[in-house]
């Protein structure tokens, strides 16, 4: 008997309209069954018992955008260590990046990260646009897609080539993959290492003005537009992207879009005091566009939530903030930072859920992100009212590059189930 | 609180500023190749003050000059705070002069020391004599002044102050118990 | 009297008495340097290390000079630094430096915040000798003593800084410096060579130069930093001599009295022309001198104190 109850615990499914106590009976990896706690009866058939009373039962997070580091970087995250750390954060998906060495632009590489990501979280490889994300030829998607990879992209590696991109969105639509577009023109960012503005300026460092952002935004999107390819932006960062992605919606065209917890949580006044775990691309922007990045989390406009997990080594980060590599780890505090907006009255749970949740599912087109009879046991448990200390040293991550370090955070994961199995137990 | 007591007022300081110029007029023999130093702060207008005594007698200007010894104390690694740089101007050269250095209380002798090496990075004075307006006593060097205005017996428990004039808008010195009044 | 910090980095972080306090020291410094036997035994027995990641003539010897004069050890050490080459990081260093226990380091870095991360991991003093396009604080002092000396004030004064306020930790330090002793400042420039929000530290934007001089008590005139310059922000080094260069011409908008200052080293012909740099109100010189007896009060004051 592989069977699992969870008890009396508070289940919140805004997808599915759910909201109450519920037992869940888990069976072969799949929800069996869904019976309100009071008429709950029968369930002595399960072997293991967990009782959620007092706890959130939430579908488990997703996350579209993580680097897992392997192979190639191991020193910096391996593909277990990378589950691990998603499993504590409350995630049961994640889509991993291509830029490993060797790059994920062949069946090998893919085949190489499913095969060393069985058991535990699932993982669902995003595969190269390009060659070696090299810019220049377009990836053989169709050999991606078949190995297991959901998405294209070259992430940190912007196609700067527009009719290269053009190829990519058309093409890919044979395999419905999104293209997930890291939108920065690296000519109008001309080396910059932090949000062009007031603070960059007083502490001398070199900015990045949002157009570098929003020009290859607004490229990418006429381009979905011309093509009918399926675009997912990366990692929104400006208000101006926010206004891009809402006036593409309201045209028509195919466009996603997803915003990450420090984008929503922190200003690029975090860099103060040239704090490297505050060094990331896009960059930490002003209040404005934090501001109007939560209006378009509310409202839809964009997705939903992720990541960008991008641990790294303290030989990358302990550095001066001009060589300090860029991107922070975000899987183990993600959902507690999108839960301090909720509990700020800054978004609304079920926004919060459903960004983190169905959100990532319906863009990666994978069938998960809610709790429903018959479908995928991936479960979160968490106890919203739970404090807990952020501290780097206790991650299952391999780095510790994140500038949440001291946070008191709400929202603590309790429990971590992927198809059935207990993954993570805090 | 009034623990303080006056013992030297305006008329015992400009008095015994008379006597230290005739005694410095008698044991250089006139005022040939004389240089008076002020230690500051207020050995500066005690220096001012001699020199005018003595052109009172003699009627010639000595060249006068300041030496702030701050950068030579031995204490400088010790303390908590670095002592607040003066002034250092001494306007003839001092090579073969015989320099009268003015400083107002004699205490410990360490300014002294820290003065007199001072003085010799500036050149290599024929003497070097050494006025003060008070002697506590307590010296900690083998140090002793040649000319002196009044000694005063004092426990270390006491500050010893002067002021001057110019400086203070009252002449008179003052013994008070340590830690009274105002900076030292 | 003592600063009420270890290190200096800033002049951002630096009060109106901490800064008033290191002119009133460094007035007094000033008089050692003309003396016979120019030196004083007041850091006798302290290390003091010079470290510079970018070439650097004036400020390295300015420091070396103000150590020796003040019987220190001074000890300089260039390192040549490219980002395609991987020596040793900086908190290495750091960590080889402090077993070396030293009483102060001096460090230019061509990355802003690079003395800040040393003095994250160093007990004893940093100073910084200008950090990528952030800061020159010994620079700014050594200029608000200058302009002090020579106007007998800088509360009221008006101070144009002209040139790549962009690239300039010069302009930085000095807009806080000034700003901070009562001075009003306005910067002028090309519009390519002024970073967004300038105005928010504490001065006024103005486009041209003729303008900007008006009324001006002291025009400081930055280097144009060709190695700053990996794609150039104005169209010729012509174009900007003949735009933002200051010559006599210009120079006559200004009052008679003008004080003209440059923190060296002088593209004469570029952003000062040579009659102006050699003019009789240029007090450039005035600089190079006073920077010594400026890094002298910075070392009394952050070496010279009992240690914790």
């Amino acid at each position: 008997m592989d069977g699992l109850l969870v008890k009396n615990g508070r289940v919140i499914d805004p997808a599915n309209n759910r909201d109450g106590l519920f037992d869940l009976y888990i069976s072969g990896g799949k929800i069996a069954s869904i019976e309100p706690c009071t008429a709950s009866v029968g369930n002595g058939t399960a072997e293991n018992v967990i009782d959620a009373k007092g706890l959130y039962v939430l579908p488990g997070l997703i996350d579209i955008h993580t680097h897992l580091r392997e192979p190639g970087y191991e020193y910096k995250e391996t593909i277990k260590t990378g589950m691990c750390a998603a499993a504590a954060g409350g995630f049961t998906s994640v889509a991993c990046m291509a830029n490993t060495e060797p790059v994920n632009d062949n069946e090998s590489v893919t085949r190489y990260i499913m095969e060393r990501a069985r058991g535990g979280v699932n993982v669902f490889p995003v595969g190269a646009a390009t060659k070696g994300l090299g810019g220049e030829v377009v990836s053989n998607a169709g050999e991606l897609k078949m190995a297991g990879c959901v998405a294209l992209s070259d992430d940190g590696m912007p196609i700067a080539d527009g009719g290269l991109m053009r190829r990519i969105l058309e093409y890919s639509k044979l395999f419905s993959m999104p293209v997930i577009s890291h939108c920065e023109d690296t000519l109008i960012a001309d080396g910059g290492v932090m949000h062009e503005g007031f603070t960059a300026t007083r502490l001398g460092l070199k900015g990045i003005t949002r157009v570098a952002e929003e020009a290859m935004v607004a490229r990418d999107i006429m381009l979905a537009e011309l093509t009918g390819g399926r675009l997912h932006i990366a990692h929104a960062s400006t208000a101006g992207t926010v206004d891009l992605v809402r006036m593409a919606k309201e045209r028509g065209v195919n466009v996603t879009a997803e915003v990450t917890p420090h984008h929503i949580t922190l200003t690029d006044e975090a860099v103060i005091g040239y704090n490297t775990d505050a060094k990331m691309k896009p960059p930490l922007r002003g209040r404005e566009d934090v501001e109007a990045l939560i209006e378009g989390l509310r409202d839809g406009v964009i997705d939903c939530i992720a990541t960008d997990h991008a641990p790294h080594s303290p030989i990358e980060k302990d550095v001066e903030f001009d060589n300090a590599a860029n991107g922070i780890v975000g899987l183990e505090t993600a959902l507690s930072l999108v839960w301090g907006l909720v509990e700020n009255g800054i978004i609304s749970r079920d926004c919060a859920i459903l960004r983190m949740t169905s959100g990532p599912a319906d863009i990666l087109g994978i069938d998960k992100g809610s709790i429903a009879v018959g479908g995928d046991a991936d479960i979160a448990i968490v106890d919203p009212g739970k404090e807990w200390l952020v501290d780097p040293e206790r991650f299952f991550s391999k780095g510790r590059n994140t500038p949440f370090s001291g946070w008191k955070m709400k929202c603590k994961v309790v429990t971590t189930i992927v198809a059935g199995k207990v993954v993570y137990s805090g | 609180m009034d623990a303080k007591k006056i013992i030297m007022d305006g008329t015992g300081i400009r008095r015994a500023l008379a006597r230290i110029a005739h005694e410095v007029l008698e044991r250089n023999k006139g005022i040939d190749a004389l240089v008076i130093l002020g230690i500051p702060t207020r050995g500066v207008n005690l220096a001012r003050m001699l020199e005018e005594k003595i052109y009172e007698i003699e009627r010639v200007h000595l060249p006068i000059g300041t030496l702030d010894a701050t950068l030579y104390r031995d204490d400088l690694g010790r303390r908590e705070e670095q002592p607040s740089l003066k002034e250092t101007d001494i306007p003839i050269s001092i090579e073969g002069k015989h320099v009268v250095l003015f400083d107002d209380v004699l205490f410990t002798g360490r300014t002294i020391r820290a003065a007199m090496n001072a003085l010799i990075d500036f050149g290599r004075p024929k003497t070097i004599q050494l006025a003060v307006l008070i002697d506590r006593g307590f010296r900690e060097l083998p140090i002793r002044a040649d000319y002196v205005g009044k000694n005063i017996p004092t426990s270390l428990k006491e500050d010893v102050q002067v002021h001057l004039e110019d400086v203070d808008g009252v002449s008179e010195v003052i013994v008070i118990p340590k830690g009274d009044g105002v900076e030292a | 009297m003592r600063l009420k910090r270890k290190d200096l980095l800033d002049i951002e972080d630096l009060s109106r008495d901490e800064i008033e306090l290191i002119m009133s020291t460094a007035k007094s410094f000033r008089e050692v340097s003309d003396r016979d036997i120019k030196k004083v035994p007041t850091l006798r027995g302290k290390t003091i290390i010079n470290m510079f990641y970018e070439p650097s003539t004036r400020t390295r010897t300015s420091f070396e000079i103000a150590a020796k004069r003040m019987s220190a050890d001074a000890i300089n050490i260039s390192v040549s630094t490219s980002s395609t080459v991987k020596g040793e990081t900086l908190k290495d260093t750091a960590k080889n430096l402090e077993a070396m226990n030293p009483d102060c380091i001096v460090i230019r870095h061509a990355s802003s915040g690079g003395p800040h991360m040393l003095a994250r991991y160093l007990k004893c003093p940093v100073i910084n000798a200008g950090d990528g396009t952030h800061e020159h604080p010994s620079q700014a002092l050594l200029d608000l003593f200058t302009v002090n000396d020579a106007k007998g004030r800088i509360e009221g004064l008006k101070v144009v800084i002209a040139g790549d306020i962009a690239h300039s930790r010069v302009a930085r330090s000095n807009i806080h410096g000034f700003s901070t002793m009562g001075a009003e400042v306005r910067v002028v420039g090309p519009p390519t060579m002024i970073p967004v929000g300038i105005e928010r530290l504490g001065c006024s934007v103005v486009d041209s130069l003729e303008e900007a001089i008006v009324g001006a008590d002291v025009v400081m005139m930055l280097r144009v930093q060709f190695e700053r310059l990996h794609r150039p922000l104005f169209p010729s080094i012509r174009e900007y001599s003949l735009v933002f260069g200051l010559d006599t011409e210009k120079l006559k908008k200004a009052p008679p009295d003008v004080a003209i200052l440059h923190p060296g080293p002088v593209n004469r012909g570029v952003e000062i022309s040579p009659e102006v740099a050699d003019g009789p109100y240029s007090l450039i010189l005035d600089q190079v001198k006073n920077g010594v007896a400026v890094r002298m009060a910075l070392f009394y004051l952050l070496v010279g104190g009992a240690k914790e």
